[in-house]
């Protein structure tokens, strides 16, 4: 029988809410990690009980949680035994060390801060975790100051691919108002040597050879706060999507602007159309119809909340420019919530599911593709990530 | 390994973390300093390496604070001497999270 399984971060702890195919009852499990911000949680395409979550705290720093049961039990898997002599969880998992070794890693350089001086590269949390399409084994991190690591071993340890941080243009990366973070990372399910991430305030970057060498993509990228608008790099991404049955079509929300590209992030132009306003942080894609495209606008950079108080998802079944809104089910008055870059997700079912959480602590299910929505859960925590498992 | 018996309170979310409750008593190398006793709490509760201070540089993290026998201790040596109240575990070296944030 199919099962849904949201993995819901938030800002207090992590949640799991499960469901049949029919997405009409949920059961909800958690929280997990009560009081810690939980910034992702994502499971393995490989092995779906595997779960990785980051587990962050400006007291205590970074920890990587790992579930190999679907989420009834969590190791903390990273460095040295896994378990300690007296029979306590072991750790290290907040062991993110930047890479400087003469052989593989790249200097340790600076980058532009806020105020336009140099500021040494500091790790401050894991952003987004993007377990492998191929090997369970095999997770990405994208991390504050922005980085990428990967692990091998299931997030026992975890090494810098330093050529991204080492890129040529690293000094001249900023943080935007959430801090210098790696945020997104796409895997090509064609390709296992390519690899898109966008760090905000840098850009996107792609890979073709596994992630050692980069490329910013930013060609056709606009943003009126830079002193040269065609800048390779400096332009404020807030969320990549792509379609697995169509690698290659990347659809982008920036700081404003709805982009699109057709040839793997060389070039991209803007498919805001109708709009009502191009700011968000949310983009993602249908899972079977690689044309249909999901938002959800939030007013200005200066005002994170959906225009007029009224929570709209748009919809584009053209892949961009022509765009309408979904509101059936969601509050239509008085509503002031965000949806952040991580928060929404696709499951894959014939009559596809959206999903995407609130900083009101909502999170909301579309089971027949955004025409009618309902709230799963209204009072959680804010929601920073939202990430949905279809399991059979 | 013989060595000092000493207290050390840790906060919640660390208490929770290393999966453990109240306050700790340590068996801790002399002389008995805070490196010491951050040496035997990470030795015996791995998961705590880097929740304290940095795995690398060794520096507290910058919103912890060490307190015992009503002194702050946070910005002495880490290999200076404790109070010889917690070297003997009569008094507690209290690691506390700063007071801040929703």
């Amino acid at each position: 029988m199919t099962k849904i399984r949201v993995l819901a971060g938030t800002r207090k702890g992590a949640f799991i809410l499960t469901s049949d195919g029919k997405r009409d009852a949920w059961e909800v499990a958690g929280p997990f990690f009560a009081g810690w911000e939980i910034y992702h949680m994502k499971g393995s395409p490989v092995n779906p009980n595997r779960i990785y979550v980051s587990q962050t705290s400006g007291w205590f720093g970074q920890i990587i949680q790992r579930s190999d049961d679907g989420g009834k039990t969590w190791t903390t898997p990273g460095g040295g035994p896994q378990k300690s002599p007296q029979g306590f969880p072991a750790g290290e998992s907040n062991r993110f060390v930047y890479d400087t070794s003469e052989q593989t890693g790249a200097p340790l350089t600076t980058h532009q801060w806020y105020d336009g001086t140099q500021h040494p590269w500091e790790f401050k949390r894991v952003w987004h975790l993007e377990p492998s399409l191929t090997d369970a084994e095999a997770v990405y991190a994208g991390v504050e100051d922005a980085a990428l690591f990967r692990s091998a071993d299931g997030g026992h340890s975890w090494q810098e691919l330093s050529g991204l941080r080492g890129h040529g243009t690293g000094p001249h990366w900023q943080p935007g108002a959430g801090g210098m973070c790696l945020h997104t990372i796409v895997l090509d399910p064609a390709d296992p040597e390519r690899i898109y991430i966008a760090i905000s305030a840098a850009g996107a970057f792609r890979s073709d050879d596994g992630g050692k060498s980069w490329k910013p993509i930013n060609k056709g990228l606009r943003s009126q706060f830079l002193p040269d608008q065609d800048s390779e790099i400096g332009h404020c991404v807030h969320h990549i999507a792509m379609s697995p049955r169509r690698p290659g079509v990347l659809f982008m929300q920036k700081h404003w602007d709805v982009m699109r590209s057709d040839d793997a992030g060389d070039s991209w132009r803007e498919v805001s159309g109708n709009l009502p306003t191009d700011f968000g942080f949310a983009i993602d894609v249908h899972a079977h119809e690689p044309e249909t495209i999901y938002v959800a606008p939030i007013k200005s950079d200066s005002e994170h909340f959906p225009l007029d108080g009224k929570l709209q998802v748009w919809r584009s079944k053209t892949g961009g420019q022509e765009w309408e809104p979904l509101t059936r089910g969601l509050p239509q008055k008085d509503c002031y919530v965000n949806v952040l870059r991580d928060a929404m997700a696709i499951d894959t079912l014939d009559d596809c599911g959206i999903y995407f959480g609130t900083t009101g602590g909502q999170v909301y299910c579309s089971p027949d593709g955004g025409d009618h929505w309902k709230p799963i859960v209204r009072d959680l925590p804010a929601v920073l990530s939202v990430e949905v498992q279809t399991l059979s | 390994m013989s060595g000092a018996l000493v207290q050390v309170e840790i906060p919640f979310h660390l208490r929770t973390l290393a999966q453990v409750q109240g306050p700790l008593e340590l068996e801790v190398a002399e002389p008995v300093t805070i490196a010491t006793i951050l040496d035997a709490l990470e030795s015996r509760y791995p998961v705590l390496r880097g929740t304290i201070r940095d795995h690398g540089t060794l520096q507290r993290r910058p919103f912890l604070r060490f307190f015992a026998c009503a002194e702050d201790l946070s910005h002495q040596s880490p290999d200076a001497p404790l109070p010889e109240a917690v070297a003997q575990g009569k008094e507690p070296l209290l690691i506390i999270g700063a007071i801040a944030g929703g």
